[in-house]
């Protein structure tokens, strides 16, 4: 078994039996293969279903609120940055969580996996770097590299910027990483193209709002599209109203999202809403030099200015 | 093409460019009648949302004046929009909402003769792009109706 896995439930059990914490939020087998589900331990027992392995896609400080008491909750490099993120923003308090951080060396799309299996996978197994998916007509071996999400193989933050606890060693992180190259080509193509590519792209969207389910950083008491007076945004799936909200998202999101795409993998679509995020964070990184969730100690981009940020636009 | 006059949603802020508007009006600057002015408390009223909700009921442009930066009444409001403003212009430009549909400025109430430029200058870009095609949930004779 995966060193990471014993590490979890051992140093969930000690926080639970010593009662420094009311529950765990970790991950849990999930009832289908290349899945895994979130769950809350409460007892050292609950403490023995925790798992880890490459199909954590979810970000757990989505399920951080101030009401939940002392908490420690399992986390990856990306939702590290989260949990700054939520001590900045003051959802939580540094010291009612305890994090058992993990070094991540990405996680796999579910959906790039069955396209490698053909088929469907009755089983999946996980050895070091290499996945061996099982389908009806036989085994299919992957490298672990060739199935990451995207955001994973573009990730510059894999090991936890924050932790109480390691629940294994730090990794390499990847260097040289063009984190912005599909992003360059769309911005290279005409407006009317722009328009047409991204009408494309987000018809499929029937707005259930999963992304924004998954999102840690979608905490409003109430957002935008559920706003009725005035209503910003229709309900339906009007292709104006699905571009509204995707952009207005991006934009609240704009300085604070990690890129953990969790978005992209709850959607049910495969809508590629990432697109607009890491817009949103290229503009951060090349207009003011920030980047979400590194330190406690800086605030948001758009909760923050500089006398002298950049303004040629303006007239 | 040559009859297309721009319908153009303009957001000022009530210390400086709504100023500078009344100066421009009172000093008879001459420039043209395609703005609908909205008067806001500070441009860091404006919210992204505010932007997307006239364009989506049909402005061919949208223009925002605020206070010179250092200048607002409310000491730092233009800052922060500042920085909304570059975050929405990037995402509606990469979203395929031309360039020239949307403009910023910084006015101050004693700069009229400014305010009829740049207002002269937002119509002139706007009406070169001709109508707005996209991004239209709702047409400005539907809501009339």
């Amino acid at each position: 078994m995966n060193p990471i896995v014993d590490n979890i439930r051992t140093m969930a059990k000690e926080l639970l039996e010593k009662g420094e914490v009311e529950a765990v939020i970790g991950f849990r087998q999930g009832s289908l293969p290349l899945s895994t589900e979130p769950t809350m331990a409460t007892t050292p027992e609950e403490a023995n279903s925790l798992t880890w392995d490459a199909n954590c896609r979810l970000n757990l400080a989505a399920y951080l609120t101030k009401e939940r008491g002392k908490v420690a909750v399992v986390a990856k490099g990306c939702d590290s940055r989260n949990i700054v993120g939520h001590i900045v923003e003051n959802r939580i308090k540094r010291e009612d969580v305890v994090i058992i951080g993990v070094p991540c060396t990405g996680m796999i799309d579910a959906g790039k996996a069955a396209t490698m299996a053909q088929a469907e996978i009755l089983d999946a197994v996980e050895n070091d770097e290499t996945i061996i998916l099982t389908t009806a007509a036989g085994e299919t071996r992957a490298a672990k590299t060739d199935l990451l999400r995207q955001n994973c193989s573009l990730c510059t933050h894999r090991n936890p910027v924050i932790s109480d606890m390691m629940a294994g060693e730090p990794v390499p992180e990847q260097a040289d990483i063009d984190r912005y190259a599909d992003i360059r080509e769309i911005e290279s193509k005409p407006s009317d193209e722009k328009w047409a590519f991204f009408d494309e792209a987000f018809s499929a969207c029937t707005r259930c709002y999963a992304c924004k389910n998954a999102c840690p950083l979608c905490y409003c008491p109430t957002c935008f599209v559920d706003e009725s007076r005035p209503q910003w945004v229709g309900k339906g799936t009007d292709p104006v109203d699905v571009r509204t909200y995707h952009m207005l998202r991006a934009v609240h999101c704009a300085g604070r999202c990690t890129e953990c795409g969790a978005c992209e993998s709850a959607c049910p679509m495969g809508i590629p809403v990432r697109l607009l995020t890491r817009k949103m964070e290229k503009t951060v990184g090349e207009r003011w030099g920030l980047e979400a969730g590194l330190s406690t100690e800086t605030r948001p981009a758009q909760d923050t200015f500089r006398l002298d940020d950049p303004e040629e636009f303006i007239m | 093409m040559s009859s297309f006059e721009p319908k153009i949603v303009t957001f000022l802020c009530n210390w400086c460019s709504y100023g500078a508007a009344d100066l421009a009006g009172v000093s008879r600057f001459q420039y043209p009648p395609n703005m609908r002015v909205i008067r806001v408390p500070c441009s860091g009223r404006i919210s992204p949302k505010m932007i997307l909700a006239a364009l989506r009921k049909g402005a061919d442009g949208v223009w925002i004046s605020g206070c010179h930066p250092g200048d607002c009444h409310y000491i730092e409001g233009n800052y922060y929009a500042r920085r909304k403003f570059t975050l929405l212009k990037e995402m509606l430009e990469f979203n395929g909402i031309e360039p020239g549909r949307l403009h910023f400025s910084w006015i101050s109430s004693a700069e009229g003769v400014k305010f009829a430029e740049v207002a002269n200058k937002v119509v002139d870009e706007v009406r070169q792009l001709g109508p707005a095609k996209v991004f239209i949930k709702e047409s400005p004779e539907e809501s009339a109706a």
